[in-house]
């Protein structure tokens, strides 16, 4: 079998599908995303991207060894999300020998300012509530953001969104559950449950903010428009924060800026760390 | 947290509650042992052979615990998202190990918190490997191939070992470590064919683990008193040195295919023997650290004591909403 064939059967939604695949069509030409839908890919797989770095931090620092393994499968889909989205997202973007960009070439190889994560990603994890606050409204905007996206017309999108969602839905109910364990465990485990929604929700609003891109790609049925989003969200999380006797936090929105390239102090820290060898030895292969 | 829900079971009360009941306890059991077969949780058996077994497995458990960290030390480097993938792939798959292996031990009578107090008052072993340092890139490839190597040649046997829900963790546990290996090898030879710069860093990382992994076959066997009697209880299947000096032969040959060296001029196939041999290994270095005197000792307790410090307060929140949710279904019940 032929790579071309090998890979022309592999993108379809719902099937297992692997970075590898997505590289290998981008590379033979059969996957190409327009200039606008490779911005649109690269924002939401650094999304996915410096989450899964933050993450990761958490494995063998975790309170019960369970949650180890946990936060460690949440980052490893994470990650996996993010290494499929770059990888398409390289197909409309060129290094200076002419080849399509990598996920690594996009991983390792840009700087703050060419990142397009919304700030809420590259927060702190704080402590386990802060950083359980951070998951719950990630994981109810990516559920409900791929939920939708499993009806792009784009293909590889689509198909991208169809194995993620199964993914997010595990992560969505692990956020939960800790939400309710948290907010109606302790006195203590309570305030620092509310105080972990406090220092996450400024950020939440950027999420669901509208810009020319996502205007033009939704328009075109490729991208959803995130602010269509938004009414699901306060309903779906609401009820959560209901149970848990808790109230959405009145906190005033940061400016935001992330998917103009605009971020917080930590994303320099994040990727200093996270790109240190990768830099230490350009074009090497591991 | 299903462990806060266990009871500790003293192990006198467990060991029979009649001299008749333990006779016939005492033979069941060698019949057992003679018959190559398996003991389980609930069978009777010498309080000798549930304590080393309670000992082996725990300790056997905090080592996968404590071994996260060094590879856990890279996963925010790793040099590219795939290798970044496999590599907490890999320290999670450890994790899962060390929650098989506190499971197979409670069977015996002691809960995990009492193991895991025990890990972090510094009453309990691990292995000595993982008090060396991750020092590059390339020590993710010499821990898979060399210390996960290791563990494999010694793990392969235990999972016939005589008491069943250690034997069962290990095959589990066995099929991961494969993985590992061949991941560790992987990194190694991808490196060994890369840049001067890469290959160098490939041989430093060999140079430094070899030894250290050589030493977690543990002492040599006229110096390991309690290997017999495991010999005898099928527990442990081969000897010390037996296990070593096939693991060097495994190694002689795959060090070929990377392009690398080991660092031990003194390995030989002794014809005589049929046994592969090698050069001196600095024994009071092992003690040292197994005394508590190497170099990442102290690093790596502190980095666990402060996790389940940092935990104590979630731990605390589940276990009152448990119970909360517990009293609210008694109360619709009634």
């Amino acid at each position: 079998m032929s790579e071309a064939n090998a890979s022309a059967t592999r993108i379809t939604p719902g099937n297992a599908l692997r970075p590898e695949d997505i590289a290998l069509e981008v590379r033979t030409g059969l996957a190409k995303p327009s200039e606008d839908t490779a911005e649109y890919a690269l924002r939401l797989g650094d999304d996915a991207l410096i989450l899964a770095q933050r993450l990761g931090h958490w494995i063998s620092r975790a309170p019960e060894l369970e949650e180890d393994i946990a936060l460690g499968n949440i980052a490893l889909d994470q990650l996996g999300h993010a290494r499929s989205l770059l990888s398409y997202a390289g197909g409309a973007m060129v290094n200076d020998d002419g080849s399509a960009k990598s996920e690594d070439d996009l991983a390792y190889f840009r700087r703050e300012h060419e990142f397009r994560s919304v700030q809420l990603f590259e927060q702190p994890n704080g402590d386990f509530a802060a950083t359980i606050a951070r998951q719950f409204v990630v994981s109810y905007y990516q559920f409900l953001l791929y939920s939708r996206l499993t009806e792009s017309k784009d293909a590889t999108l689509a198909a991208i969104a169809a194995k993620a969602v199964k993914e997010v839905d595990y992560h969505r109910d692990h956020a939960a559950q800790w939400v309710l364990r948290l907010a109606g465990g302790t006195e203590e485990s309570r305030k620092r449950m509310i105080h972990g929604f406090r220092i996450m929700w400024p950020y939440v609003e950027e999420l669901f903010r509208d810009d020319d891109l996502t205007g033009r790609l939704a328009e075109a049925g490729i991208a959803v428009a995130p602010s269509s989003l938004k009414e699901d969200f306060d309903r779906l999380t609401g009820e959560v924060l209901t149970e848990a006797g808790l109230e959405v936090p009145d906190v005033p929105a940061a400016p935001g800026g992330g998917r103009q390239g605009r971020h917080s102090e930590h994303l320099g820290y994040i990727l200093a760390e996270m790109q240190v060898l990768a830099r230490e030895h350009p074009g090497a292969s591991w | 947290m299903a462990a806060q829900n266990l009871q500790s079971v003293p192990v006198e009360l467990t060991a029979g509650t009649s001299e008749t009941a333990e006779a016939d306890g005492q033979a069941n059991f060698d019949r057992v042992i003679a018959e190559d077969s398996r003991i389980e949780p609930k069978d009777w058996m010498p309080p000798a052979y549930r304590k080393t077994l309670l000992r082996q497995i725990s300790q056997h458990a905090h080592s996968e615990i404590i071994g996260m960290q060094p590879e856990a030390n890279w996963i925010s480097r790793a040099p590219s998202l795939k290798r970044k993938a496999i590599l907490m792939a890999k320290v999670q798959d450890e994790a899962g190990h060390g929650l098989y292996l506190y499971s197979a031990a409670e069977t015996l009578g002691q809960n995990r918190d009492e193991m895991t107090d025990a890990l972090i008052a510094g009453k309990a072993r691990y292995s000595s490997i993982f008090n060396y340092p991750a020092l590059t890139w390339a020590d993710m490839g010499a821990i898979g191939w060399l210390v996960d190597g290791a563990a494999i040649c010694n793990q392969v046997p235990l999972c016939r070992a005589s008491y069943g829900p250690y034997g069962r963790a290990m095959v589990r546990i066995c099929k991961e470590e494969s993985f590992h290996q061949r991941q560790g090898f992987e990194i190694l030879l991808e490196l060994s064919n890369g840049t001067p710069a890469q290959k160098q860093m490939a041989q430093d990382a060999v140079n430094r683990w070899y030894a250290p992994a050589l030493m977690m076959f543990g002492p040599p066997d006229d110096d390991s008193p309690n290997s017999k009697q495991s010999m005898a209880w099928n527990i442990k299947r081969f000897s010390n040195d037996e296990l070593r000096s096939r693991f060097v032969g495994m190694m002689v040959e795959q060090v070929r295919v990377l392009g690398l060296t080991l660092p031990d001029d003194q390995i030989r196939f002794n014809e005589d023997t049929k046994k592969w041999e090698h050069g001196p290994l600095d024994w009071d270095e092992f003690h040292e650290v197994l005394a508590g005197r190497g170099p990442c000792n102290s690093q790596r307790l502190e980095r666990r004591r402060e996790a389940h410090d940092d935990g104590a307060w979630v731990r605390e929140a589940a276990a009152a909403y448990a119970a909360k949710q517990l009293n609210k279904q008694k109360e619709y019940a009634a």
